[in-house]
């Protein structure tokens, strides 16, 4: 089995790694970078739960090797609030949305909804709800997670908008 | 509902959509899932499984996997074996087939662990496990329902498949006059698939001997007490040399309610080996080798009058238990609310469940539910052939508040249940003449509408009847600091009862729900309950945390009104701040209270215990009904068959609301899995008896495009038990399939009646009735599939034969090794019988106590005698056996659960 360095700014710290080829970038966030956050629901890129963040982008992190990710800037879902722990709008909206129950699933959904409204261009309602069509939620009849994105898109995020 | 207190202070937290306790770890990824733990030498486990349904082990060749790198062991049952462990069910009995961590000689599912591997990396493991050579005699499997009743027993040592069974095949002489008198005489039938519960986080367990007999486990659970109690009589080890950790839980659904075969193997092998072990099931072993549930076969009979007035019914229900259910099942409580909601004079009723090679039968959401789902589509079956409105059929028949208290056909007795005025606040809702219209106007454009309701009742908070059943504990404290803690039985795989326990508390006891902080999930803390079982915890720990807190309350004002000076019934707490009366200057913080209970013995009350920390058992009545009514509006595409739902509302009546945004959570959470089982999900088992559902792919979860945004209206009906509270946590997954079902049928009246129901219904079963045609290939005749499924015959189970005794036999006398097969598991027994010329007497004992009878009547071989007792309700037992020789076979029959089966041998 082939051993790899890898060098990736996590979370905004910059780290250095020894992977095997077959290491998924998700199992390195989660057993050597301690990012217990990132969750694995199935494995095969279906259920969305270990979405994270690569160059800005929504990646899931169980269909991607470690060693893709070298050179490239990682944020998990431990990376989300501000270092004062004040809420990222997206956990802001989840929150007062009632978005989740067992929380296995929101980490994906935090980082996809990241994704889409970090940048410039403002996402619409329907392009976040057809977005989570690429999130598996067991538990809440995504009632709560399409209310997170409506107040998202609408920016009512802390102004009750997500009730 | 109990006395509002008079001295609660003017914040009410109960009703409130407050934001979850539970949220701010969980937002941030610093939940802690079984997986998310790491101990020193923790090594991780991989199993080599099964790769067939049925055969015998002929050798199992370790060698190649031991030598791998990073491999510490490789583990048989043999090695196993050292130590015992007797895997039970929910109810804590033992199964009437041997179950083993690992197989024993013979395999009984695709799937079923065979060999354990430990290694340090779960990557070596899993490469170990592929190395192990195992050799098969490979045998024919019995996969269906319609299998497993004609073939020989799958298991050795056991008559036939049937697992479980009670009640009657034949309807009785008066049962069938009246559905024979009937105007109309319906026979209707369900056939449910097979359902993986899937919560997003699989099953896991991390194993540690901290000493020679002490076990710490970490696992994914619905109750660590239950785990904790379970694992004690399984390994026979004190429970307190058991800690059971489950702090965050990825959703269960029924399917952790206790360890089973992986989990057990895990234990063991850590016991053996003394280093900490972590086994995570991946994906594809949690959807082909885990337990499942769901599916069953019912047909419900039933007759209506001219006005579509119920007049009788008899239903007929079947359930494919799998090789080792978690309880052999043929579920009794399909039968007792079949009708619980309804006015009908009379029901009987056949149960069974079935042995086959296919994984085995665990809890779902609501087992029950297909009581509801057949009653709910045979009633608009009913309605439509009557030339009645689905609303009418309902009206005339439901159990309205005007009605009440009633007992119904089967024994319940009923007295505040509400489905009739939840239907009719429904339709304050609905405008259905306007929708009448629009359905006609659309029909005209070749497009097809439809509209469904369904109505149930659910028995929520059950407690005393059963032994994992009780009530529930809640501890509450004001800590010196004047900050509460509690630690309580309940356990949240995404319930939210550290929100909701912590909103009653805050509630009672006249605090900001900021400043309480409930402890959860670790068997150290809090009480047994079984957790999250049944609808219970909001009830049950609801009223614990309720009265619990009202009793500290009552604590801090006898000792503010001591050091006040003042009446104890002037004393208000509020927001923290213990006030008098009339005396705004003598508010005190509570901090400042609380210091002085723990810290100034000298200035207490005389006889006041230190400290301001109370503990309260609730024991609630034996049930309370929690009552819906649904409706439903959908678009079935005549071209392609596909189904959109338009809208959706939810009229329940859940009693006191802790949190509108919980309970609504529940609600919607089991419609979305209701929405899965009615349109998308299956996990089909081909001839061999393999699982075809692997990924994620092949087993299809409802996603945010498939699920509606639903509407709720909430009537609030108190119930008897302390704070008024009604359970919700499975209602949805109940009441949501026959609402859709409903709604699809009446879509589909164009082309024709949808009739008998299989589910799913695919895109292509719905073509089969727009098309008239067999689409989907599902009913091509029944013995083409048998036949197709087995390769060769299996021969049918040997009738049993009256046994001529060849030595002559002494008689009844003495004492006899008997078994009941009662709905909770095999129950054991030595009987005893004494007999006079044709007088019977005698006595039953098992380890719960002995009882004698007498007045029993001896008929040649047969003997019959009738027993009262008293758990887990008044019922009497009327025992009809027939001796052959030194076995005896028969009957006994339990009042309102039908018969259950009774075998036994000479002692
Ligand atoms: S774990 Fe990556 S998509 Fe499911
Ligand atoms: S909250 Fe449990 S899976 Fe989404």
């Amino acid at each position: 089995m082939s051993e790899h360095a890898i060098a990736l700014t996590l979370n905004g710290q910059r780290r250095d790694a020894v992977v095997e080829a077959r290491t998924s970038l998700a199992d390195y966030l989660r057993l050597d970078a301690g990012c217990t956050g990132v969750h694995l629901g199935c494995e095969h890129g279906v259920c969305g739960a270990c979405t994270v963040m690569v160059d800005g982008r929504a990646v899931r992190s169980c269909l991607m090797l470690a060693v893709q990710a070298d050179g490239s800037t990682v944020t998990t879902v431990e990376g989300l609030a501000a270092p004062d722990g004040t809420f990222h709008p997206v956990q802001q909206a989840m929150r007062e949305a009632h978005g989740l129950q067992c929380g296995f699933c929101t980490p994906g959904v935090l980082m996809t909804f990241a994704a889409l409204t970090g940048g410039e261009a403002k996402a619409s309602e329907d392009s976040l709800v057809s977005a989570m069509s690429g999130h598996i939620c067991r538990c809440t009849g995504y009632q709560g997670i399409r209310r997170a994105a409506k107040a998202l898109a609408e920016g009512t995020v802390g102004a009750g908008g997500a009730e | 509902m109990n006395a509002p207190n008079s001295n609660l202070g003017a914040t009410r937290w109960i009703g409130k959509r407050v934001p979850r306790k539970e949220d701010p770890r969980l937002l941030t990824g610093r939940g802690q899932f079984v997986d998310d733990v790491t101990l020193p030498g923790m090594l991780h486990v991989a199993f080599a499984r099964s790769p067939i349904a049925r055969g015998r082990i002929v050798s199992i060749d370790t060698q190649v996997a031991r030598e791998l790198p990073g491999v510490h062991a490789v583990l048989t049952m043999a090695d196993l074996a050292a130590r015992p462990i007797k895997l039970l069910s929910f109810f804590f009995t033992e199964a009437e087939v041997p179950i083993t961590p690992l197989a024993d000689g013979h395999v009984s599912y695709a799937g079923e662990p065979v060999v354990l591997v430990a290694a340090e990396t779960r990557a070596q493991a899993e490469d170990a496990a592929s190395l192990v050579e195992i050799e098969y005699e490979e045998l024919d499997p019995v996969v269906t329902i319609a299998q497993a009743k004609v073939a020989a027993p799958i298991h050795p040592g056991v008559d036939s498949n049937v697992a479980a069974e009670i009640g009657d095949e034949e309807v009785e002489d008066e049962l069938e006059d009246k559905l024979a008198g009937s105007a109309l005489r319906l026979s209707h039938r369900i056939v449910h698939q097979r359902i993986s519960q899937s919560p997003m986080e699989t099953r896991g367990v991390l194993a540690s001997r901290d000493g020679p007999e002490e076990l710490t486990l970490r696992i994914t659970c619905q109750s660590p007490h239950l785990v904790a109690r379970w694992v004690s009589l399984a390994l026979g080890l004190p429970d307190t040399a058991i800690r059971v950790i489950a702090k965050d839980v990825g959703g269960s659904f029924g399917l952790k309610n206790h360890p089973w075969k992986e989990e057990s193997a895990v234990i063991v092998a850590a016991l053996l080996m003394g280093k900490p072990l972590k086994w995570i099931e991946d994906r594809y072993e949690a959807l082909t080798a885990s337990n499942q549930a769901r599916e069953a076969e019912m047909t419900l009979q039933a007759g209506f009058d001219a006005q579509g007035r119920l007049t009788g019914s008899h239903g007929i229900y079947d359930c494919n238990n799998g090789a080792f259910p978690q309880g052999a099942d043929s579920n009794i409580a399909v039968h007792m609310f079949v009708w619980a909601a309804y006015r009908v004079p009379a029901y009987a009723f056949v149960s069974r469940g079935w042995y086959t090679n296919t994984n085995g039968l665990a809890a779902y959401r609501g087992p029950w539910a297909m009581e509801s789902l057949v009653r709910e589509t045979m009633l608009d079956r009913a309605a439509r052939q009557l030339g009645i409105d689905p609303i009418e059929i309902r009206r005339r028949n439901l159990v309205y508040l005007k009605d009440q208290p009633m007992v119904t056909s089967m024994g319940i007795p009923l007295d505040d249940i509400t489905p009739g005025e939840c239907l009719e606040k429904l339709l304050d809702h609905f405008d259905m003449a306007a929708f009448r219209r629009e359905q006609a106007a659309a029909r005209a454009e070749g497009r097809y509408l439809g509209v469904g309701i369904a109505s149930y009742v659910e028995p929520t908070g059950s407690a005393g009847s059963m032994a994992p059943m009780t009530g529930e504990l809640a501890q509450v404290r004001i800590e010196p600091t004047g900050k509460v803690t509690a630690t309580l039985s309940t356990h949240s795989q995404g319930h939210g009862t550290a929100t909701t326990m912590a909103q009653c508390i805050a509630d009672r006891l006249g605090v900001r729900y900021e400043d309480v902080t409930v402890f959860e999930g670790d068997s150290t803390r809090g009480g047994f309950s079984p957790g999250a079982a049944g609808s219970r915890q909001g009830v049950i720990a609801g009223g614990a945390a309720i009265r619990c807190s009202e009793m500290l309350a009552d604590k801090v004002r006898t000792l503010a009104a001591h050091l006040l000076n003042a009446s104890v019934e002037s004393v208000v707490i509020d927001e923290g701040t213990v006030r008098v009366e009339g005396a705004p200057e003598m508010a005190r913080p509570l901090a400042e209270i609380a210091a002085i209970a723990y810290g100034e013995p000298d200035r207490l009350p005389p006889g006041f215990e230190s400290g301001l920390e109370m503990q309260f058992r609730y024991q609630p009545p034996p049930m309370t009904f929690t009552s819906a009514t649904h409706l439903a509006v959908v678009e079935v595409d005549a071209e392609t068959g596909f189904v959109k739902i338009l809208r959706w509302i939810s009229s329940e009546d859940c009693g006191t609301v802790i949190n509108p945004a919980v309970v609504e959570g529940q609600i919607s959470g089991g419609l979305a899995q209701a929405i899965g089982m009615v349109l998308l999900e299956e996990m089909p088992y081909d001839a061999r008896g393999n699982p075809q559902a692997a990924t994620f792919k092949d087993y299809m979860l409802p996603s945010i495009s498939d699920v509606p945004t639903f509407e709720f209206v909430h009537a609030n009906t108190p119930s008897k038990s302390i704070g008024g509270m009604r359970g919700v946590g499975e209602g949805g997954a109940i009441i949501g399939p026959p609402t859709l079902v409903n709604a699809i049928a009446d879509a589909l009246t164009p082309f024709g009646e949808l009739g008998d129901v299989v589910l799913p219904l695919t895109p292509a079963r719905i073509l089969d009735v727009i098309e008239q045609r067999d689409v989907s290939g599902f009913y091509a005749p029944e013995p083409v599939k048998v036949e197709a499924a087995v390769a060769e015959p299996v021969a049918a189970a040997p009738e049993p034969v009256a046994e001529a005794p060849a030595v002559p036999s002494a008689g009844p006398e003495g004492d006899w090794n008997m078994v009941l097969k009662t709905p909770m598991g095999p129950q054991a027994m030595v009987a005893h019988f004494d007999i006079e010329g044709t007088a019977l007497s005698g006595y039953l004992s098992a380890p719960e106590g002995r009882q004698d009878f007498a007045g029993g009547t001896v008929e040649g071989n047969r003997l019959r005698f009738d027993l009262k007792v008293e758990k887990p309700m008044k019922i009497t037992l009327k025992y009809d056996l027939e001796i052959g020789g030194d076995s005896i076979t028969g009957k006994c029959k339990m009042g309102m659960f039908g018969s259950a089966k009774v075998t036994g041998e000479r002692a």
